[in-house]
């Protein structure tokens, strides 16, 4: 049976500080993240020991290249949601704490809008005057640079990659019609800004590669990282880039939910079991592109067995085939028989209405929102697709400021509860070992030396640092570790009860 | 599939989007939503950055993953 799919979402931010003359973007990162921790008892550092992002999953090492660097002197902090936020490359951003469900990514993932708009009014009272900081939640500064937005899946290691692979790659690209930010003009090598007047993503055009370990240049489509975060000899961490960073709840929600299912899917071998047809298209990267310029959905996309589908077809027979799983094998890998029928029935909702009228879905993907309204200006204003105002609306549309954000103003409805995305800035969730680790800093920051995501360090004062391995993701959940939580009275009980 | 097979295609019109004859029952009517986008296109310019060339100018983002 496939396993549970534990899921977390990172979102690299764009940042920009307003009236600055002397524009640094790391030193801006550092300044916002540091003014929301600053509320904080005690920031706990992250702990970098089992990082080894230079493996690769397909079973070498990288030749003769050691891992990228990593930048350990800059800002890094672990929140008491289970989250971590810290500042990447040049960029704030902000990892999801792990979730068993897709309605809990997409509550964790609009905590971190949260804790992004409290960090830039923290930060905007540190300025001088005249300054600002502007976030954005984005993939793309419109001049051809690109910043990720990277989903995890959990998945089980004795899965061939290469059936990862074909089976995975069909699902990118045809994905993108619900995944897709919007994104007026392109940004593809060679291309000319204004050959595309909008597109349905703002990733496809950064895609040069079908598989491969980069992430910064010479992107893939399927990546093959593999720094699992657990237990090695049990488990992969699938590492998704292609996805586009949503505001839409429908399109995260779509995004995760959908795939999570495929990659279910997979490890059940269900692509061979149920008979699927082979979807392995001719020239994936190519296609990456064809589908995000393609607002009409009507494309047809050249498959290896010489046939050819559009994009929407493709979606229409994974979703066939997924509800075919659901009924023989069950969702219990996403959450349940109840949540995965909700992924079949907004995954259905949303197909529909791309077929019938991508228009229709104005109040539930982000590349129709962005399109009417930019569109509508666009047409009110005379404008051309390439006037400056229309490339601002694009960014403007992901500002995580609630006053500036074109989102928050465009009517698109909501699938959680703002009261429970509150809960989430401050609470981690309750079914993975993120709850162990957000529920001892809640209560022993100042005891905690670092963490990372598979382990905990405890500093009780005297040598040595006592280290809480945490190599199970679904391990250290309420239910297991609630009781002895709340049985204990300090640190070095726990440990004590631990036997660590 | 038997559902999705009595849909029938129609070519999506990116410049009349507020004819929709059929929208999903959880989504409002056409009218509705035109007369929604031109309150929220009379006050854009409001909520828009001033300098919108200046702005997008100096939106330079290096280093991403």
């Amino acid at each position: 049976m496939a396993l549970a799919k534990v899921l977390g979402l990172e979102t690299e931010y764009g940042i920009l500080i307003k009236g600055s003359t002397e524009p640094n973007p790391i030193a801006a990162s550092s300044a916002l993240i540091n003014a929301y921790v600053a509320a904080l008892s005690r920031r706990v550092k992250w702990d970098f020991e089992d990082e080894s992002p230079g493996r690769d999953a397909r079973g070498f090492a990288r030749e003769g290249s050691s891992p990228p660097e990593i930048e350990t002197h800059l800002v890094n902090a672990v929140l008491t949601n289970g989250a971590r936020y810290y500042v990447d490359h040049a960029h704030p951003e902000y990892s999801t704490p792990e979730c068993s469900t897709v309605r809990e990514i997409v509550l964790y993932d609009k905590a971190g809008e949260l804790i992004l708009a409290r960090s830039v009014e923290a930060a905007g009272r540190l300025l001088p005057p005249g300054q600002r900081v502007v976030v954005l939640k984005n993939n793309s500064d419109g001049k051809g640079n690109s910043y990720g937005t990277h989903e995890n899946y959990l998945m089980d290691r004795s899965v061939p990659f290469g059936r990862i692979v074909a089976n995975v790659m069909p699902h990118f690209v045809s994905r993108q019609i619900y995944t897709g930010a919007g994104k007026v003009g392109s940004e593809a090598t060679g291309a000319n800004r204004g050959d595309v007047e909008f597109q349905i993503t703002q990733r496809a055009d950064f895609f040069e590669e079908e598989v491969g370990l980069e992430t910064t240049l010479k992107r893939p489509i399927v990546n093959t990282r593999d720094e699992p975060h657990c237990n090695a000899q049990k488990y992969r961490r699938l590492h998704v880039i292609t996805g586009d960073a949503n505001l839409s709840e429908t399109a995260t929600f779509l995004k995760v939910g959908t795939t999570a299912l495929v990659l279910s899917m997979i490890e059940d071998d269900w692509f061979v079991r149920a008979g699927a047809r082979d979807l392995t298209l001719q020239a994936p990267v190519a296609a990456m592109r064809r589908v995000s310029y393609d607002l009409g959905l009507h494309q047809p996309l050249a498959l290896a067995d010489g046939r050819s589908m559009t994009a929407l077809e493709m979606q229409w027979e994974e979703l066939d085939l997924a509800r075919k799983y659901a009924e023989d094998l069950g969702t219990d890998a996403v959450g349940g028989t109840e949540a995965g029928a909700e992924i079949l029935r907004i995954w259905e909702e949303v197909l529909t209405g791309l077929e019938s009228d991508p228009l229709s879905l104005a109040s539930k993907l982000d590349w129709v929102a962005k399109y009417r309204v930019v569109d509508g200006y666009r047409q009110r204003h005379g404008l051309a697709w390439d006037d400056p105002k229309l490339a601002l609306m694009d960014l403007q549309y992901h500002d995580v400021e609630p006053g500036r954000s074109l989102f928050a103003r465009v009517g698109m409805d909501r699938l959680v509860d703002p009261r429970d995305v509150e809960r989430a800035v401050t609470e981690p969730p309750e079914t993975t070992r993120a709850y162990f680790r957000g529920r001892c800093l809640q209560r022993w920051a100042s005891s905690i030396a670092a963490a990372n995501w598979d382990s905990m360090v405890f500093d009780l004062g005297s040598d040595p640092l006592r280290r809480v391995p945490m190599m199970e993701p679904l391990r250290g959940t309420k239910a297991h570790v609630d009781q002895l939580l709340n049985s204990v009275s300090s640190p070095a009980e726990l440990l004590e009860r631990l036997g660590s | 599939m038997a559902e999705r097979e009595q849909i029938k295609r129609q070519a999506p019109s990116r410049t009349e989007e507020e004819t929709v004859e059929e929208v999903p029952a959880t989504s409002r009517k056409g009218d509705e939503l035109k007369a929604e986008l031109d309150d929220l296109l009379d006050e854009i310019d409001e909520v828009l950055e001033e300098n919108a060339e200046e702005f997008v100018r100096s939106y330079v983002q290096k280093g991403g993953q």
